[in-house]
């Protein structure tokens, strides 16, 4: 039986594959409540990581022609990302239980051997409460990692921590 | 414009786990960058859920091919000229098929058309170094490019990555989104580098190596390098019927 292959780094040269559209998934004439998200991703010094593919990846809205529900951006030299996208709804999870609205991140980078992969939900979301991977996390602090915040006028914002003092949680599956 | 969606049929199957050793640490002493670039916490154990069991679709119509890195316009890019081609296969032996994979790489002379590579090499104005294939519905895919030539990096003193392509592929699911690099057989830099040694399982380290393919060689015209790809398979194997 054939075994999956190995992850190596996507390393500091992978903006040859970047194509700064990708980071807008309404771009193909989406509707729905339409939001950025925005984000910074630091490393264990605070530092900002400047060469950073941020990949996003949502389930809600379903993908269809007008929405890839997939997207991609760069971090710029300050660590600093932004989507702009549908904002998603409520998906079903374990069991009977709705996981709250939420996007998928993978983070890849130059010292990043294989992905690092986290969540942002919504801030104040009340289905936040009864979300079943968020009720993983014992520790409100470390569960407050995964949350974006409101940053203007639907604009969220989410601080990544690769490592350290708020590091953020990420995810194995 | 319509296109399809298709719909697996097992599409609500979880992934099944990564086999130990065969996937890299994410912190690796040896590759100094992974330092700073290391979750300290353990991860957070998640069942899959329908984020991570279903992913973008990607089609050549949105995501136009480039299956020959080495001609831009009417020029050729310089370097030896190989033909890379390969399977895309899950677990089960089964082909990827439709899935697209991403190609960059540094030019002949071990230099990447990016500012921020300042490698003392020159820059081939005819060569840029990505590419996009699909696979078709075997698995199969290919593409035309130059042999990357090897660089220096500042990894440790005389540090060297041996020649390679970055791939990006992404496969049925969010699961199984995989960035690797493709090696070349031979090469001496191999023993020497830490991101391929970041693997722990030597079989899984060969499996990284492309192999010389002579069947895939053209005549009077490029090398054929064969390089097969393995995508994490489903938790319940499927029958083909
Ligand atoms: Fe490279």
């Amino acid at each position: 039986m054939p075994i999956a292959t190995a992850s190596q780094t996507i390393g500091p040269y992978w903006h040859l594959i970047e194509h700064p559209e990708f980071a807008d998934l309404t771009r193909f004439g989406a509707v729905g409540e339409r939001i950025a998200l925005t984000g910074r991703v630091r490393d264990g010094d605070g530092a900002p990581v400047a060469d950073c593919c941020v990949e996003l990846w949502q389930a809600s809205p379903a993908a269809s022609e007008t929405f890839p529900g997939y997207g991609r951006a760069a971090t710029d030299s300050d660590g600093r990302f932004r989507f702009t996208t549908i904002r998603p709804g409520p998906l079903p999870g374990p069991g009977n239980v709705q996981q709250a609205p939420h996007v998928a991140l993978n983070l890849l980078a130059r010292g990043i051997l294989g992905r690092l992969v986290t969540r942002a939900y919504f801030d104040a979301e009340p289905l936040n409460d009864t979300d079943p991977i968020l009720a993983l996390i014992d520790d409100p602090a470390r569960r407050a990692t995964l949350l974006a915040r409101p940053a203007g006028e639907a604009v969220w914002h989410i601080d990544i921590r690769l490592q350290g003092e708020g590091e953020t949680v990420f995810m194995a599956f | 414009m319509s296109e399809a969606f298709p719909t697996p049929p097992d599409l609500r199957t979880p992934f099944r786990a990564l086999t130990p050793g065969t996937q890299p640490p994410n912190d690796f002493p040896e590759y100094g960058s992974t330092q700073k670039r290391h979750p300290k916490q353990p991860l957070l154990r998640i069942p899959q859920t329908v984020t991570e069991i279903t992913g973008p679709r990607f089609s050549p119509s949105r995501y136009p091919s480039i299956i020959d890195l080495t001609r831009s316009g009417v020029h050729e890019a310089l370097g030896e000229r190989i033909i890379v081609r390969g399977r895309v296969l899950d677990e089960d032996g089964r082909p990827v098929p439709d899935t697209m994979l991403e190609i960059w790489q540094a030019n002949a002379a071990g230099r990447y058309a990016h500012p921020r590579d300042q490698h003392d090499a020159p820059l081939d104005p005819h060569f840029r170094g990505e590419g996009r294939v699909f696979t078709d519905a075997q698995g199969w895919y290919q593409f035309t490019s130059i042999k990357p030539g090897a660089y220096p990096w500042r990894n440790h003193f005389n540090a060297w990555r041996p020649n390679h392509i970055h791939f990006s592929l992404f496969g049925p699911g969010f699961a199984t989104r995989l960035i690797t690099q493709m090696y070349f057989p031979g090469d001496p830099l191999l023993e020497l580098d830490p991101i391929f040694h970041a693997v722990a399982d030597e079989q899984a380290r060969r499996r990284l190596i492309a192999r010389f393919d002579i069947e895939c060689t053209k005549p009077e015209w490029a090398l054929g390098y064969r390089f097969d790809i393995v995508l994490r398979g489903r938790e319940t194997a499927v029958a083909e019927e």
